[in-house]
């Protein structure tokens, strides 16, 4: 054998090193209860109970699980999302009803690559390509807001009832609001050379091969884990600190069912506060678990997730100030919507 | 020749330029690299997701920063 070729087989079988791991990753996330206790209790040897001990039990238990979790479920959204694109969405998203189109564009935004730093040529490629207002909006609203880290983080510390709910709560927003964005019949609030750009051919997707799909869910981790795992060990580092410390119930008075105020404070809070998921969802975990009602706190994360002041100021380039605001009131409204329905439901 | 990246000034463009601009000085190209932040400019190469690289008007790719390695391939070939 050529060295050559050696070098290109132990390259092919680095690309499916991550699935070899998997066992390991499996063995880690089962006994890691256990390896806490044996961490805290033993090998610190602190006693059961105290505010500090719960408060350190806490952090020692959730970092490395939300951190394990992410690994794994962004690299497998990294591999998923390597069959989707912005072009092969607005390709099906070309001649949709309104309706329909709003569903369709709200689903794919879960699961078509976005950043926001592309949201101004995406934009702008969706209207170009003649897809309506109001089914582009719902894409916009949806992509941001329904994020794989997010959806991490709730399954991790509240369990998939919640990041069911949250999922299927920020579809109905995007589904709706891009609808009534639509029958308003916005266009004269969009900047007027947005619809005289002329874009050029639209582009082939590159083909791949499944190590390069392994690769592309490699990078994703790299690059989303690299980036938001200093917000998870803060936010978690909050929590644990209020879990241990912070009274029972603390939050009932404020942030409770009986406050009603405290669901439109709370998306008022929530709008020109950018934080990303990874920091405010373990924050937000410790407060429910202290008397916080769940639609209370599923409408300001739904608030700091879902409206962020910098990509308002992306779209700026492209909408005009009332259009801004309508949006900003029309998924507002929703996130309230949800706010309250839940604390009356829960 | 002429590369150019496509880009609104985002981490990501300015990331690929300077990988473009190692693989350029590796290889010996004599090529420019030039930045081209107008929006309606990218769009007329038809390109939706930033950042993208821009061969003597032609899309290479779009979307992503490969390896510095991974750009001069696609240049060679080219």
């Amino acid at each position: 054998m050529t060295k050559k070729l050696e070098i290109h087989l132990l390259k092919q079988w680095i690309n499916y090193l991550p699935l070899i791991l998997l066992p390991a990753w499996y063995l880690l996330y089962a006994n890691l209860h256990r390896l806490t206790d044996g961490l805290v209790y033993t090998i610190f040897d602190l006693p059961m109970g105290t505010h500090f001990t719960e408060s350190l039990w806490f952090f020692v238990f959730e970092v490395p699980k939300v951190l394990l979790l992410l690994t794994l479920i962004i690299f497998c959204v990294g591999i998923i999302r390597s069959y989707f694109s912005p072009e092969r969405t607005r390709k099906a998203l070309e001649g949709k009803s309104l309706f329909t189109g709003n569903v369709m564009a709200a689903s794919l935004g879960i699961v078509t690559p976005f950043c926001s730093c592309s949201a101004i040529p995406l934009f702008l490629g969706f209207i170009e390509s003649g897809i309506p207002l109001g089914v582009t909006f719902s894409f916009l609203i949806a992509a941001p807001m329904i994020n794989e880290v997010a959806v991490v983080l709730l399954f991790g510390l509240f369990g998939w009832k919640t990041a069911l709910i949250y999922v299927s709560t920020g579809l109905f927003i995007a589904i709706t609001a891009g609808w009534v964005i639509g029958r308003l019949h916005l266009e004269k609030w969009v900047e007027g050379w947005v619809y005289e750009l002329k874009a050029g051919a639209h582009l082939e997707d590159e083909k791949l091969s499944f190590s390069t799909r392994i690769k592309s869910g490699l990078e994703a981790v790299k690059d989303i884990v690299g980036k938001v795992w200093i917000y998870v060990i803060i936010g978690i580092a909050v929590g644990a600190g209020v879990h241990g410390y912070v009274p029972q119930d603390f939050m009932a008075s404020f942030m409770g069912k009986s406050a009603w105020y405290s669901v439109p404070l709370s998306v008022l809070i929530g709008i020109p506060l950018y934080s990303n998921a990874a920091g405010i969802i373990p924050i937000v975990s410790a407060l429910i678990e202290k008397g916080a009602a769940l639609g209370t706190a599923l409408a300001f994360m739904m608030a700091v997730i879902g409206l962020s002041l910098p990509e308002m100021i992306i779209l700026r380039k492209v909408l005009k100030m009332p259009l801004i605001f309508t949006f900003i009131g029309v998924v507002g409204a929703g996130i309230m919507i949800v706010g309250f329905l839940f604390n009356s439901i829960f | 020749m002429e590369i150019k990246i496509l880009g609104s000034g985002c981490a990501n463009c300015k990331n690929l330029e300077k990988a473009a601009r190692e693989a350029v000085a590796e290889l010996n190209l004599d090529a420019s690299v030039v930045k081209e932040e107008d929006i309606v400019k990218i769009m007329a190469y038809g390109v939706m997701r930033t950042p993208a690289l821009v061969l003597d008007e032609k899309v290479l790719f779009y979307g992503r920063v490969p390896s510095v390695s991974e750009i001069k391939e696609m240049l060679i070939k080219k």
